[in-house]
């Protein structure tokens, strides 16, 4: 998304310090530190800004790529590249363990969670005899290359900032590709992106993996700068700080990590060495300053320093040029298309007491756009969800193309060519409406995380935008491509659902309320779109209270009412049948 | 058998603690969705004051309740700097000004005066119970409406400055607290102390009490509509920022009644009450953060599996303590349907 030309002058300028003439050897060591600090930081501006993981517990994953190096290159005198992959892999390892029984936790318990690990790590480090104990373990031997060995603070940092730049470059590439979409598509909910393909744990583990290997990376190079470990810094406080940086730097963003270390560590610097001349020496002053700081942050400045900064820049982002010549290969699909779409027989749905959807039986045909109505709390979005494998039936079948669903996840719904849209807009409101539509494309990508993060995934990601502007094109939207979706009425933003959901290239599209909020001339053109994709060989169901819209458009109705089917006929039988009328207008009509 | 014994009434004195802060917890969350890190705080500060005025101090945290009464009372006229009037200017110096400035004044006057065990408890939780309402006031309201994240962090914030402000107050040594009461009981082979009754006594008291206020009292269920949904309850004329001071301050005098009830029992360290509120957390996260009944009972089982580790395993103690969450925590996420949270 970015240019790469920054990047390349923020390198060259991080490499041209070390030679500024005068500069303090202590400037260096902080920088080193920076560098550090940043290196986790930005693994949790992933997990944290963008996928919504709140992680207390990065700084014990720092503990298992210190401890790994340390154990193997004292105990077993192993050089320390040979277990730079070792650490890596021990803290991925932990990731993976940690990540499998976590991530699955929603909301405040993922914080709590990763905390009350944090400690347990934090007090096996310091009791484990083979790691040391409470006095760690010295004696670390220095990284060379060659005859050139990084001891002092001035050569490691090389090492330090080369891996900064590195990572945060990967970072960036994994955000800006199919999979970065999918992990920011479920930061606001995971319904909408399992409905196109995505598999939300799935991707939050990739995640919490990435994060953590990070930390592992800078807990191998902490050690060889340190050139000794001991459990202080893999504690609580520890990965309580690097939240903190991430939050500083504003978690949404790459580089809002490094800017966050950059102000932590300077402040934290100054306060201890100002505080005490101040106040003459009184006890822990910097961290009653710095808790303040951080609560006043925090109600000035939510969202971190980062992008307050980048508004003051003139520099706008460029506008990416698509290519839609690019096609993208069609779904896979049944050879021979069947005479009935969906199949739906004795459904049956229950919460508790309430049957919402009591033996509900239809079918929808091929090139057929059916109306689902009835009065509000008829059951008609429980029916969608039980098609699209949201909810679980209690009873019934539900076939598409002839193959019965038998609850399958949504994410196996999808693959057999049913796309939908949501009744209460699921969007992602800060990313842009080709991002948004682009994630109904999930499926037709193939290229994984490690793809991404080295930037192999450039075809098969031009094909996906490509396709997402053509439906955006289609749908009428192509002035709000590079809009935020948030920023759309509406009914605009109803119609890039449909526009999403065109992306899956699917047999069967399910459409709940999507002319809610439109004007009339939106209205027409919305009936004209859906008539073309009936025509061009595409099944519609679809929910609408809009009488006038659905007697005009559909071939067929389907009325429910409190859960049970009352009636199904062409619009002339239904506008004409007592059952519903009476639904609809009460007894007494 | 006896070891047993002894072992589990350890356990269940010091879980009786947990579950008073595990209660704490879960009502701060379920009122204003805030993760009261500064919990264990509340305790150091309850205990620590109660240590200081017993023997004759004049406790820093009177000082601090004034600081930040100070500070709130700034806020106020900040915030309503366009319509001021005199009756708000009032209420505002009553309760900014007015209660922490008393409350100091009391103390000072009473302090190295050998007033009884009973005022120094009721001044000692009268300061903490200050301090926390002025805490949700400066640091907590005016995010109110930010995600749980923000305001976690805001909690870190202020729990760091807090354990800062206690070693100023009360330096690095440790205190202990003369006991409420030197009465013991034996059953058997087991003595009970004065001191561990009381702390079962208190902790059964908050459970049932909070369980009938919340589940009885029309002022219960306007707290816990504020944590559903704030705009709601506003729209149906409930004060969420009542709600929140109001909830903060229970919490603040749970925490420093924690702290009263242990100081005579173990010495605590101005730095010692964040890990006594990490296991209240535990018990509380087990306990799902919306259950009491739940919590406290967890917080019984935390107790024990502590006395039981620390006597068979002691040097992992307190990793088996922080471990025990994770598989509560895998049989949530096992058990749990995949719901959908709307967040922001």
């Amino acid at each position: 998304m970015q240019g790469r030309l920054p990047v390349l002058v923020f390198a060259l300028l991080m490499a041209a310090i070390p030679f500024v003439p005068g500069l303090p050897p202590f400037w260096i060591v902080l920088l080193d530190n920076i560098g550090l600090s940043a290196l986790v930081a930005m693994g949790l501006v992933l997990l944290t800004g963008v996928g919504g993981l709140t992680s207390f517990g990065q700084a014990a994953f720092c503990g298992f790529g210190a401890y790994t190096t340390a154990v193997l290159t004292t105990a077993y005198g192993l050089s320390p590249w040979l277990t730079l992959p070792l650490a890596l892999a021990a803290s991925g390892l932990a990731a993976v363990v940690l990540g499998l029984v976590t991530v699955r936790l929603s909301g405040h318990y993922l914080p709590l969670g990763t905390l009350a690990w944090g400690l347990g790590l934090f007090y096996l480090f310091s009791k484990l005899e083979f790691l040391g104990r409470n006095d760690g373990i010295s004696g670390i031997p220095p990284l060379s290359i060659g005859a050139f060995r990084m001891i002092d603070p001035g050569s490691i940092y090389f090492a330090i900032w080369f891996a900064v730049i590195i990572c945060a470059v990967l970072t960036m590439n994994l955000l800006d590709s199919r999979t970065g979409r999918a992990i920011r598509a479920l930061r606001r909910g995971h319904i909408a992106a399992e409905a196109f393909g995505v598999h939300a744990p799935r991707a939050k583990l990739l995640v919490f993996i990435h994060a953590a290997v990070l930390a592992g990376l800078s807990g191998w190079l902490f050690a060889h700068l340190q050139r000794a470990v001991n459990p202080t810094p893999f504690g609580a406080q520890a990965g309580i700080e690097y939240l903190f940086v991430a939050v500083v730097g504003g978690a949404g963003y790459v580089w809002g990590g490094v800017l966050g270390a950059a102000i932590v560590v300077i402040l934290k610097e100054i306060l201890q060495s100002y505080l005490p001349y101040v106040f003459h020496g009184a006890g822990q002053l910097e961290t009653i300053v710095f808790g303040i700081l951080l609560v006043a942050l925090l109600q000035l400045a939510p969202t971190g320093v980062w992008p307050w900064l980048t508004a003051l820049l003139p520099l706008k982002p460029a506008r990416r040029r698509l290519d839609t010549a690019i096609k993208l290969a069609p779904r896979d699909k049944v050879a021979a298309m069947p005479a009935v779409v969906l199949h739906i027989e004795h459904a049956r749905k229950q919460f508790g007491g309430v049957i919402a959807v009591n033996d509900v039986s239809f079918d929808v045909q091929a090139r057929e756009i059916v109306a689902l109505i009835g009065p509000n709390g008829a059951g008609k979005s429980t029916t969608f969800n039980l098609i699209t494998g949201v909810l679980t039936a209690s009873g019934g079948t539900i076939a598409v193309m002839g193959r019965t669903i038998d609850n399958a996840p949504p994410q196996e719904v999808v693959k057999l060519g049913v796309a939908r849209t949501f009744q209460h807009v699921k969007l992602v409101p800060d990313m842009s409406v080709l991002e948004n539509v682009a994630i109904g494309a999930h499926l037709r990508g193939h290229a994984g995380a490690v793809a991404s993060l080295l930037r192999l995934d450039r075809a098969d990601e031009a094909g996906l935008l490509a396709e997402a502007a053509r439906q955006i094109e289609r749908v009428g939207l192509s002035a709000q491509i590079n809009q935020p979706a948030g920023s759309l009425s509406l009914g605009q933003q109803r119609i890039v659902e449909i526009a999403r959901a065109l992306c899956v290239d699917p047999m069967l599209l399910l459409l709940d309320e999507p002319a809610a909020g439109l004007r009339h001339l939106e209205k027409q053109q919305l009936a004209e779109l859906l008539r073309g994709l009936r025509d061009g060989g595409m099944s519609v169901l679809l929910v609408e209270h809009d009488m006038g819209f659905v007697m005009d458009l559909a071939d067929r109705i389907v009325v429910l009412d409190f859960g049970s089917k009352i009636a199904e006929g062409t619009p002339a039988s239904i506008r004409r049948n007592p059952e519903v009328i009476k639904a609809y207008l009460g007894a007494a009509s | 058998m006896t070891i047993m014994l002894f072992l589990l009434q350890d356990g269940i004195t010091n879980g009786a603690i947990y579950a008073l802060l595990g209660l704490a917890l879960v009502l701060v969350f379920a009122v204003t969705r805030v993760i009261l890190i500064p919990q264990g705080e509340f305790v150091t500060y309850g205990a620590l004051t109660y240590a200081s005025l017993c023997s004759g101090q004049m406790p820093g945290t009177a000082r601090l309740a004034v600081a930040m009464g100070i500070a709130a009372f700034g806020l106020d006229l900040f915030v309503s700097r366009g319509s001021l009037n005199r009756s708000l200017v009032a209420r505002s110096l009553a309760v900014n000004i007015g209660l922490p400035v008393s409350i100091f004044a009391l103390t000072y006057g009473l302090a190295g005066h050998n007033a009884p065990v009973v005022v120094n408890i009721a001044l000692s939780l009268a300061i903490v119970a200050v301090i926390g309402l002025l805490l949700y006031r400066i640091a907590f309201q005016p995010i109110a409406h930010t995600s749980v994240l923000v305001l976690l962090i805001a909690s870190v914030g202020c729990h760091l400055a807090l354990q800062g402000f206690g070693l100023v107050f009360f330096g690095a040594e440790g205190q202990r607290g003369p006991p409420l009461s030197v009465a013991a009981l034996t059953v058997g082979s087991l003595r009970f102390t004065g001191q561990s009754l009381a702390v079962y006594a208190m902790t059964i008291a908050f459970i049932v009490g909070l369980w009938l206020f919340f589940g009885l009292t029309l002022y219960g269920k306007a707290l816990r509509a504020t944590a559903v949904n704030r705009l709601g309850a506003r729209l149906v004329g409930i004060r969420t920022t009542l709600s929140g001071q109001i909830a903060f301050l229970l919490a603040a005098v749970i925490g420093a009644l924690s702290g009263i009830l242990i100081v005579p029992i173990t010495t605590l360290y101005y730095d010692t009450g964040f890990l006594i509120g990490l296991k209240g957390f535990v018990a509380a996260i087990i306990g799902g953060l919306i259950s009491y009944p739940l919590t406290a009972i967890a917080a019984l089982v935390v107790g024990c599996v502590e006395a039981f580790s620390s006597f068979y395993a002691s040097n992992f103690k307190e990793v088996i303590v922080f471990t025990l969450i994770l598989p509560v925590l895998l049989l949530r996420s096992l058990g749990a349907p995949a719901v959908e949270e709307e967040k922001d």
